[in-house]
């Protein structure tokens, strides 16, 4: 393993300090951060040098978790999992109440927001589970991976937090999905919720329900619920082929686009630089999705395979969801554009997951020899 | 660590991810197709939201064009003041709180709140409204430097209609205040809404009612680039405003002046005509009112004082109101009965003080009667009998078609809005007044009173001044107007309310030369002898009193009624006799008389026209004088 053996030697140095970096990756991901500050650089300009703190943070999050072997991020699984369960009911009980919706906790030092956590929680733990019952797994399993899955999904969502909800749902979909989820059982779920869509659409909240119907026709409530698409829209379809330039997006810069450094930051970047500017985006993403996905075929364990699977998917799910939201194809949800949007806690994470892949792909070899 | 990779499992894993592979391709496919829709599909509708959205028009409200008297006298003109105005959907919190607390930093008086209040109340769109106008530049900065504390507060530069002579000619100046929901439907006949942007004001009266249009001018804008929040970023063009075209009166201010002082505290109406245009040289209505005070919105105690005043000072009289004539229908009706042959000037009747019809009987003023009186004697002393005994000769029906001639239960067309017809009474007219067969028939006793002004006649002061000014001008009848021209203020280039003859009416001038003879004489030895002697210029006159108790008609007159039981006093005049360059007709509600209030009146307007000399003070009122008319 690397960084056992570390020498003062400025050259030594360096290599045990890019010893477990997974080089295309960190090229991909790093572009896309260049990509994101460039943006961040154009709707709000004064925040670049917070957001290049946020990105030195996450390189060094992403070094120091590529270096942990997967063993260790196993044994972390149960206990992790188990603390953001507690904290969730925690929150359901104690937690503060921002705009209706009680989602954060306050420590007294500091406030946190435990369903972020879930995030990377689930899938580590289903991975765990799945590793723990390789031999085939049977229908109970199957059983057991719904209920860790569904007891923070529900949590969630009673918060309500319909976003973060289907997000932790998707990752442990993921893994549940790549441990060989039986066709037959998958297409009797997609049956029932068909079927229960109905019955789904009474429990949402209001608020839900305005989000989809808003999503149907925007027009209808142009300076209210539909604003945030219609601007959204607009700034994308003005942007043409080529795009309006690097800040020169009117909807951008004279502030038509609400969130624009953060979850809609996606239409100043389709606004200034067109249609060319998405479809290289989306290679950038279909490239890292394809690495990450290439270091879950070659991944040594099981738990190596579904996690790095799942967090390359939860990678593709944000972005898909935040492209398709704010080019109004999907009702609005608080997810944020990966490696783009400004925001510590969310760049933190995705390079937490790079860290995850990076650890992955390193230790390959060491446990196939 | 378990080594558990079977082949099998891992095939299957392979599979799972190559499914998921092929997912993420489908939906960023789903996203490019949505791309490529937005970008390059509906491009060019979007690029023109885009557009839309950047770019507002703000409208540049022009200069309302200014009123000037005949000699260049500015009547109506405008300044440029701050006001601070709020926007009432952008307020945070409550409204009166939020008022409150500018208090404490500029002054707003409760009549500022009454006023905000009413505007709040007859508004419906969501407009920005002042709380204060004609701030100081003092307050200006203390606002500015406490702006922050409240959101949906403004300060405006906006321009103020400006009356510089109060009252002084109010009715025929009229006044501008808020666009109403009528006036709007006014803008939207004109196809006027986007001239109209950003126009607060509208005439509502007078003049500025009449002619909104021409005042008004041309709205320019300015291309601006807008941010979300609707702040203006930067200019992008600019369209100028065309000041409103001016408008060129004929009337003469210090006339009016005079005219309106000659009143004092008394109420009536004069109207002054040039005779030989029909240019009117003032139009007075007493009690008159100040415009200044609708122009920032009228504050709602003084709407009450002025609109519940028993004086009725909104009421514009020499349009609307209606009176009957008295005994200045006299001349008319002997140059009727001179154009008909109904009588020749020599004629004479003997009046025993009295004219029996029926078995009723008419009395003249005088007791005893005016003894032997010719046509001339019958104008200059104003005898009753011989028009009692005229009118019966005549008849109602050729009578009104004499009158009607005149202009007489007409309207006479000038240049504002609202005039009244008055009633020109006949057989036709009395079957369309009244619904029950029993009135409608015209009886011939109702003629004989009508010989003398009184009955069922009813004519305004201008329809009066008038047919005053068409005796003076030897049947030669123009339109009353005010405006003398309409002036483009750009371009210099003038359109002109041309002096337009209505019609001559088909009159011997020997007979004109007599009745004008005979209105001479009453100023030298008759009626009108004392309010004119020793006048250089030689005046044609004709004294005339209306009695209260049996008007008909008009609502207003119907309170003035209680209050006051006294005779309206009349009095026509022209002068110079020879060659008449003003002809007027005065009414003194309640003044008596004719020859005791409206002459004196007269004499002081005349006075100024003619000799420039100014009372500077009401026109006496000659208790003495005793009137032989009814």
């Amino acid at each position: 393993m690397s960084g056992l053996n570390p020498s003062w030697h400025p050259r030594d140095l360096w290599r045990w300090l890019i010893a477990p970096i997974d080089g295309p990756l960190l090229l991909l991901a790093g572009l896309l951060v260049l990509v994101g500050l460039a943006m961040v650089g154009s709707a709000s300009p004064e925040r670049i040098t917070n957001q290049l703190l946020n990105m030195v943070a996450a390189l060094i999050v992403m070094r120091l978790v590529a270096q942990l072997p997967p063993q260790r991020l196993m044994h972390l699984a149960p206990p992790v999992y188990v603390i953001g369960i507690v904290l969730l009911i925690a929150v359901a009980l104690f937690g503060d109440v921002s705009k209706g919706a009680r989602r954060w906790l306050d420590l007294h030092v500091m406030r946190i927001q435990p369903s972020e956590m879930l995030k990377i929680a689930v899938p580590l733990m289903l991975a765990w589970y799945f590793q723990k019952r390789e031999a085939q797994p049977r229908l109970r399993d199957y059983a057991v991976a719904a209920m860790i899955l569904l007891v923070p999904t529900a949590l969630i969502a009673r918060q309500p937090d319909l976003g973060t909800a289907i997000l932790v749902l998707a990752a442990g979909f993921y893994v549940i999905f790549l441990g060989g989820l039986p066709w037959k059982i998958l297409a009797g779920l997609a049956a029932m919720g068909a079927a229960a869509a109905p019955l789904a659409w009474t429990l949402l909240h209001d608020y839900q329900r305005a989000r989809i119907l808003t999503l149907l026709d925007p027009e209808k409530d142009p300076l209210g619920k539909g604003f945030h698409i219609i601007q959204s829209t607009i700034a994308i379809g003005s942007g043409g082929v080529l795009g309006k330039g690097w800040g020169h997006g009117t909807q951008a810069q004279l502030e038509f686009i609400p969130e624009r450094h953060t979850d809609f930051i996606f239409a100043v970047f389709s606004e200034e630089l067109g249609l060319v500017g998405n479809a290289l985006l989306l290679v950038l993403y279909a490239l890292l999705i394809g690495r990450g996905l290439m270091i879950a075929a070659n991944a040594p364990t099981l738990f190596a395979r579904l996690l790095a699977g799942a967090i390359t998917l939860i990678f593709f799910t944000y972005a898909f969801v935040n492209m398709g939201m704010v080019s109004g194809i999907l009702p609005v949800v608080g997810v944020p554009l990966p490696f783009i949007s400004y925001g510590g806690t969310a760049l933190v994470t995705l390079f937490l997951g790079v860290g995850i892949l990076m650890s992955i792909h390193k230790n390959r070899m060491l446990v196939q020899k | 660590m378990q080594l558990t990779n079977t082949p099998d499992d891992l095939g299957r894993f392979t599979r799972r991810l190559t499914i998921a592979g092929a997912f993420v391709l489908l939906c960023f496919g789903i996203l490019f197709a949505r791309f490529v829709w937005l970008q390059v599909i509906q491009h060019e509708y979007y690029r023109t939201r885009a557009e839309d959205n950047r770019i507002a028009l703000v409208p540049i409200v022009p200069n309302r064009g200014l009123i000037t008297d005949r000699n260049g006298v500015v009547l109506a003109r405008n300044f440029s003041a701050y006001t601070l105005e709020i926007m009432p959907a952008k307020v945070a919190g409550s409204l009166d709180d939020a008022i409150e607390s500018l208090a404490g930093v500029i002054d707003i008086q409760p009549k500022d709140r009454r006023r905000f209040k009413k505007l709040l109340e007859e508004t419906r769109n969501l407009e920005s409204l002042p709380i204060r106008t004609r701030l100081s530049d003092e307050e200006v900065a203390r606002f500015i430097a406490q702006r922050y504390r409240f959101p949906g507060f403004d300060i405006k530069a906006r321009l103020f209609r400006d009356y510089p002579n109060g009252a002084f000619g109010s009715h025929l100046l009229g006044y501008i205040s808020r666009i109403s929901d009528r006036d709007l439907e006014k803008i939207e006949q004109n196809e006027q809404e986007a001239n109209y942007r950003g126009t607060n004001h509208f005439g509502k009266s007078g003049l500025e009612q009449h002619y909104e249009f021409d005042l008004h001018g041309i709205t320019g804008f300015e291309q601006v680039e807008v941010d979300a929040g609707g702040r203006a970023v930067r200019l992008l063009a600019r369209t100028p405003p065309t000041a409103g075209n001016n408008l060129k009166l004929t009337i003469d201010a210090k006339l009016q002046e005079v005219a309106e002082q000659a009143f004092g505290e008394r109420r009536g109406s004069l109207v002054a005509i040039e005779p030989s245009t029909g240019g009117i040289l003032a139009l007075v209505s007493m009690p008159n009112f100040d415009p200044n005070l609708f122009v920032d919105g009228i504050a709602g105690q003084d709407w009450d004082e002025l609109n519940n005043s028993p004086d009725k000072p909104m009421v514009n009289r020499a349009l609307n109101g209606a009176y009957p004539p008295g005994s200045t229908f006299k001349p008319f009706m002997a140059l009727a009965a001179l154009t008909l042959g109904k009588r020749t000037p020599e004629q004479t009747i003997s009046d025993p003080g009295f004219f029996k019809f029926g078995n009723h009987t008419f009395r003249d003023d005088k007791k005893g009667g005016h003894g032997l009186v010719d046509m001339y004697k019958s104008i200059v002393v104003s005898c009753d009998t011989y028009y009692y005994q005229l009118a019966s000769d005549l008849g109602i029906d050729n009578i009104a078609s004499f009158m009607g001639q005149l202009g007489l239960g007409q309207r006479t067309g000038i240049d504002i809005a609202g005039e009244s017809e008055g009633v020109l009474p006949s057989q036709e007219w009395k079957k369309k007044r009244f619904k029950k067969p029993e009135q409608q028939k015209w009886f011939a006793g109702e003629t004989i009173s009508i010989g003398i002004g009184q009955g069922y006649n009813a004519y305004t002061p201008i329809q009066l001044a008038q047919a005053t000014a068409t005796l003076a001008n030897n049947g030669v009848m123009f339109r009353p107007h005010l405006v003398q021209y309409v002036e483009n203020a750009h371009t210099g280039e003038k359109r002109f309310i041309e002096p337009r003859p209505i019609r001559t009416l088909p009159l011997r001038q020997a007979d004109i030369n007599f009745i004008k003879h005979a209105m001479v004489g009453v100023n030298k030895e008759g009626t009108g002898a004392r309010a004119f002697a020793g006048t250089p210029y030689q005046a044609a006159g004709k004294t005339g009193t209306a009695q209260v108790f049996s008007l008909k008609g008009g609502q207003y007159r119907a309170s003035g009624l209680k209050k006051e039981l006294r005779d309206h006093a009349l009095f026509i005049a022209f002068a110079p006799a020879d060659k008449p360059t003003i002809a007027l007709a005065v009414l003194v509600e309640n003044g008596g008389f004719g020859a005791q209030a409206a002459a004196p009146i007269a004499r002081q307007v005349l006075d100024y026209y003619l000799l420039g000399k100014r009372a500077n003070a009401a026109a006496p009122v000659d208790e003495t004088a005793e009137e032989e008319e009814e």
